[in-house]
């Protein structure tokens, strides 16, 4: 898999003798509210956390999986709850677009929560874009490739309903974009 | 039209009208799969009106942001293409409509992503991606139901006819815009053409080709379909929930 260290996704690191650390902790470890098995981190949303020094305020980057997706709104509340929590009250969540999100951003261990959730994780992004090449999918809850497409659109807006021929369960993909 | 604003304004507003419409399947849809994927293309659509309309407001600079202009203007102040206002018909017609907005969405988009405006270079990005999937949907559908049974070739055909005028102003040369149209005929011809001729498809010949979207001249079919976009948001300025 081509997923990004996690430097590359957050290139925020402590500057700020441990208080950015705290607050960047706090935010990565939100949850995404579709699917609560994976951090914002791990799903390569989260883009920058920033302190700054003098008024103590920080600024939390983020970018949308979809354009449409539903759960930004959440997203940015249990952003700022977290901070609060944290003991970051002064907080801004800012949304970029640029660069798009691509899937290849999901993290090693994000892949891994995916499929043990019954997710299977989405196969790296062809280079040239444009139409999706059409590879195997492994069954997440047996391992099979023997596996078909239901319909490309799923539950969530990021996810494609397939089913596995072998052992008979549907389950959810994430699609690569 | 001309300049970024014009043109950001009209792009918007297909992809907002276009919602719309694929909204109106929602729980309508002949299955359920079906149901969810065009609820998500609209989501996708509306998204990407989102983005388009908010950053028309910043252009326009008068205080207008995304929802005054998507629920406070009236139809002639709208410039969407006349094809994605059209009424949804029967499944072959939305399947055209879909297939066809793709078609041009998708080299528009990708054109977008490369020009110097750099908040259209990042919506453009961003959209290309969906629109690649809404064009694979699309054109499943033509052919499946196009190579079909004697019924589903018949009215998938009917609706290529019915749709197919309306293509035309998509292209409209405007080579003040930050993406000329007329130079994404080509695109869109050489993605429409194989499809049709494997969906056993005949491509209708080009000759009424019906405009004024793009001017604010809408056809009635406009009217009410903000009639029932913006009720709430009129009578209730505001409000939220």
């Amino acid at each position: 898999m081509s997923a990004r260290s996690a430097a590359q996704r957050s290139p925020a690191v402590a500057t700020d003798g441990g208080t950015l650390s705290d607050a960047r902790a706090a935010v990565a470890s939100v949850v995404d509210p579709e699917i609560r098995v994976i951090t914002i981190d791990e799903l390569g949303i989260l883009r920058a956390v920033e302190k700054d020094p003098a008024s103590g305020r920080v600024t939390v980057t983020i970018t949308p999986t979809y354009t449409g997706c539903p759960a930004m709104d959440v997203i940015r509340a249990d952003i700022r709850r977290a901070l609060a929590v944290a003991g970051h009250p002064d907080a801004e969540v800012r949304t970029v677009y640029s660069p798009p999100w691509s899937t290849d951003w999901i993290s090693d261990s994000g892949r891994d929560k995916l499929a043990a959730a019954g997710i299977a994780p989405p196969a790296p992004v062809p280079a040239a874009g444009g139409v999706p090449l059409t590879l195997a999918v492994r069954c997440p809850h047996c391992g099979s490739p023997e596996t078909e497409q239901v319909s490309r659109f799923g539950s969530t807006a990021c996810k494609a309903l397939w089913r596995c021929r072998s052992c008979s369960e549907p389950f959810d993909h994430l699609k690569a974009l | 039209m001309n300049g970024p604003l014009d043109f950001t304004l009209a792009v918007g507003d297909d992809a907002l009208i276009a919602a719309q419409r694929l909204a109106e399947w929602t729980t309508r849809a002949p299955e359920m799969e079906e149901d969810i994927a065009l609820a998500n293309i609209a989501l996708d659509q509306l998204g990407a009106a989102r983005l388009l309309l908010s950053y028309a407001g910043e252009l326009e600079g008068a205080g207008r942001d995304e929802d005054a202009l998507a629920y406070l203007r009236d139809d002639r102040q709208f410039r969407n293409v006349l094809l994605v206002e059209l009424p949804n018909g029967d499944f072959a017609v939305t399947m055209a409509k879909l297939f066809f907005l793709a078609a041009y969405q998708l080299p528009l988009y990708t054109a977008l992503a490369g020009c110097a405006d750099e908040r259209l270079a990042a919506i453009g990005a961003k959209a290309r991606k969906e629109s690649a999937y809404h064009l694979d949907h699309g054109a499943l559908w033509v052919k499946r139901l196009g190579d079909g049974t004697e019924e589903s070739h018949r009215r998938m055909q009917a609706a290529v006819d019915e749709v197919w005028p309306y293509t035309h102003e998509l292209f409209t040369a405007d080579p003040a815009a930050p993406v000329d149209p007329a130079t994404l005929r080509s695109a869109f011809d050489e993605t429409v053409g194989p499809v049709l001729a494997e969906a056993t498809l005949t491509r209708p010949e080009s000759r009424w080709a019906p405009t004024g979207g793009r001017a604010g001249v809408h056809t009635e079919h406009l009217s009410y379909l903000l009639a029932e976009m913006q009720v709430l948001h009129r009578a209730h300025p505001g409000a939220k929930w």
